[in-house]
């Protein structure tokens, strides 16, 4: 890599550093929009103890739930978990540990810790299990919980472009958490449809600035939906 | 006769008004898009990015890239618009939502909402749920008046852990339409056929019945 170039062109070096302990925040919802080869290369480097930071945990054979597999989980904060049966079992058998978090405050948690906010309040989850040993203040004579920030070591996105330094443009709604997991990474890794040249992309088109992304990969993508429904 | 789901969904559609931003949860809410009255325009918002959301989508045009919060495929409406999970929220969270509809398996007469979880049973997570009822101006829960058991899921104070505290304004159930406001479930309408004595006796919380209750209409 040279200057502001940031592609690399393998999975070993796109993921070079991780560690055990490590967190992990990962952009998607759901199996849309998620760093499939990343996660592929997490699994291959049998990393372990991972806290893994994302709205969802994929399914069984596919997205992040293959790192459930081999037991490289400790911990995953997210929004929502019924879709996968593994995560499940491991769950009742207090092998994995789990933080369910409102969706928004999930988003928020990421967004603020990438722009150097430690914490904030919000309304969300005021009264509810989730508020239990949070700090409550009133504005205006409605309750706030306060919900402190998330950054990791790794963050892993996908995107449908970028250009050699790392700006990012996300498609449809395969955007979702990948712009904020984006930020809040220490090493941010960017798995990719397209890889082009800098000047390519609209300057005030690109989603993600290049300043948030280390490392850019070019990767090939099955991309499984959950749900196919159609109408006539 | 208690309403059926669709009803119970054109119903709820009857609340819509003209230049609407709704959020419609799974399950009943979805339906509600199906009824949308002649002569009016609302906008779906779906949670992970989406407003403006349209039907499904052919075959030829299933895109992966494509969906809504159930993670079903989707396409966009004209003059949609596409953005990220803190965008999505800010706009739930901040008040510009207009309406959402979700379902629950308790309300009660504060307003207060359970729909997230059963304890000892499996726990699959709160998905957005949380910070809609939080963040929309105005809240329409859709659910059964009883459970198959008949146990009234409209209640003097919930049993299940909350979604939210206040935060319901309108409940539409297989039997009634009904307000909350100041403690009590006040009764606007019964399902055609459906007694007041009926909606009494299925009804744990407190509830206001005052004058003739008119049947919905459709």
């Amino acid at each position: 890599m040279a200057g502001f170039d940031k592609v690399v062109n393998t999975y070993a070096e796109a993921m070079a550093g991780l560690k055990d302990g490590d967190t992990i925040i990962a952009g998607g919802f759901g199996l849309c929009g998620i760093p499939e080869g990343l996660i592929a290369e997490i699994k291959r480097l049998q990393t372990k103890e991972l806290t893994v930071v994302s709205n969802n945990c994929g399914v069984d054979d596919f997205g992040l739930g293959i790192l459930l597999q081999d037991r490289q989980i400790k911990k995953i904060i997210a929004s929502y978990v019924g879709e996968n049966a593994l995560f499940e079992q491991q769950l009742l058998d207090g092998i994995i540990d789990v933080e369910l978090t409102p969706q928004g405050t999930l988003a928020e948690k990421m967004r603020a810790g990438g722009a150097g906010i430690p914490g904030f309040y919000t309304a969300t989850g005021y009264g509810t299990p989730i508020a239990e040993g949070k700090e409550v203040k009133e504005f205006n004579g409605r309750p706030y919980i306060l919900e402190e920030s998330i950054t990791g070591e790794f963050a892993i996105v996908k995107a449908w472009k970028a250009d050699r330094y790392g700006n990012l443009v996300f498609r449809h709604t395969a955007m979702n958490f990948n712009p904020m997991a984006a930020t809040a990474g220490k090493i941010t890794v960017a798995e990719v449809e397209e890889i082009v040249e800098p000047g390519e992309l609209e300057p005030s088109q690109i989603h993600t600035p290049g300043i948030y992304v280390n490392r850019v990969i070019k990767g090939d993508f099955e991309k499984r939906i959950e749900r196919v429904t159609t109408s006539k | 006769m208690a309403l059926s789901r669709e009803q119970v969904a054109m119903r709820v559609a009857q609340e819509l008004q003209d230049g609407y931003y709704v959020n419609l949860g799974i399950g009943i809410p979805t339906l509600v898009a199906n009824y949308v009255p002649d002569g009016i325009k609302v906008m779906l918002q779906s949670e992970n990015g989406l407003l403006g959301m349209g039907p499904y989508p052919t075959e030829d045009q299933v895109d992966a890239d494509m969906i809504n919060a159930g993670k079903e495929t989707v396409t966009a409406a004209t003059g949609a618009a596409i953005f990220n999970s803190a965008e999505s929220f800010a706009m739930i969270r901040g008040g510009h939502v207009d309406l959402t509809v979700l379902g629950a398996f308790e309300v009660d007469q504060e307003g207060n909402i359970a729909s997230w979880m059963i304890p000892k049973k499996l726990i699959k997570g709160m998905g957005g749920a949380m910070d809609l009822v939080a963040g929309a101006q105005n809240i329409i829960v859709t659910m059964t008046h009883a459970s198959k058991h008949g146990d009234s899921k409209l209640l003097e104070k919930c049993s299940l852990p909350l979604t939210g505290v206040n935060c319901v304004k309108k409940i539409v159930t297989d039997l009634a339409v009904l307000e909350v406001k100041d403690g009590a479930f006040y009764l606007l309408e019964r399902a055609p056929g459906v007694t007041v004595d009926e909606i009494i006796s299925k009804t744990a919380g407190k509830l206001i019945v005052e004058g003739d209750i008119p049947e919905m209409q459709f």
